[in-house]
């Protein structure tokens, strides 16, 4: 069987720290008290940020063959979709799919 | 039209990608739209309901953001027991995979406490809506994170027997569940706790 990956130093722990400030920075931001529509633009941003790091660094895509980036990413890029459609709907002609 | 097909048993779609990662990746992607569903619910519900309790009065923020970071440490415990085994350093990944298994079981153990408390409050899932959307996801997701956990422990007897030290993707596949179980409760927290 293959060694796909080559022994490199990867950025592990600062993946680590850059995960542990922004969870810190969600937490504030989440407390502070902003205007709501601000709130959810930037923890979803933040969320977005820890969640890309993760599949980037830990899962790997950042190294591996980029069928497995296609593979995990398109049911998602379809929830995006989906969520957008769902957003549009309550703001633009008041929920007809939510009720 | 003539369609071939692998003639071997052994034939990879894919040369150079191990077939346990490939299938673990397709396994991932039905977990993706799993997971979205769900989410997409508990927004659709979220936001056309009259009534929904103030989050931060019912649920216990600062006690759930100190368990996401528990995830946190324990994906970082993974990735690093699979870079040891990667480099041969088999004692070492063993060690990493039981820091694993112990953060998996503490963020079970305060999520127990956390839903003991809510019941304490006389919110349960048949409660109102707050109560079944909430129980739902994160039942769902603890639900994972138990399986896992049952996962490490398995992988970890076969280290302490020898495996893994020729071939580490036993060890690789499984981060990779883990990991995306942690890249959900990421969004979880968020949605659930902070918004």
């Amino acid at each position: 069987m293959e060694h796909t990956h080559e022994h490199k130093k990867r950025p592990y722990m600062w993946v680590f720290l850059w995960l542990a400030v922004l969870t810190a920075i969600e937490v504030g931001v989440a407390s502070l008290g902003l205007d709501k529509t601000i709130q959810i633009i930037l923890l979803a941003v933040l969320a977005a940020a820890k969640a890309i790091l993760v599949a980037l660094f830990y899962m790997h895509l950042r190294y591996d063959k980029s069928i497995l980036a296609i593979i995990g990413g398109f049911p998602f890029f379809l929830a995006v979709i989906m969520a957008l459609i769902i957003l549009a709907d309550r703001t633009l002609v008041g929920g007809l799919i939510g009720g | 039209m003539t369609v071939t097909y692998p003639t071997e048993a052994n034939e990879q779609p894919f040369p150079g990608l191990a077939i346990q990662k490939f299938l673990m990746w397709l396994f991932l992607a039905s977990e993706v739209m799993f997971f979205t569903g769900l989410i997409v619910a508990y927004i659709v519900i979220r936001f056309n309901s009259s009534s929904w309790p103030v989050v931060a009065e019912v649920l216990n923020v600062p006690l759930v953001a100190a368990n996401t970071f528990i995830l946190i440490c324990s994906s970082v415990t993974m990735v690093l027991a699979f870079d040891a085994f990667e480099r041969g350093q088999l004692e070492r990944g063993r060690y990493f995979l039981i820091a694993t298994m112990v953060l998996g079981i503490i963020f079970l153990s305060i999520q127990a406490i956390e839903w003991d408390e809510l019941i304490g409050h006389g919110i349960v899932a048949s409660t109102n809506l707050f109560g079944a959307t909430f129980y739902t996801l994160t039942g769902f997701h603890g639900a994972h994170v138990t399986g896992g956990v049952l996962w490490i422990l398995g992988v970890t007897i076969a280290a302490f027997r020898g495996h893994y030290g020729e071939n580490p993707i036993g060890v690789e596949v499984l981060g990779l569940y883990w990991h995306f179980v942690d890249l959900v409760w990421i969004i979880l927290f968020t949605i659930v706790y902070l918004i």
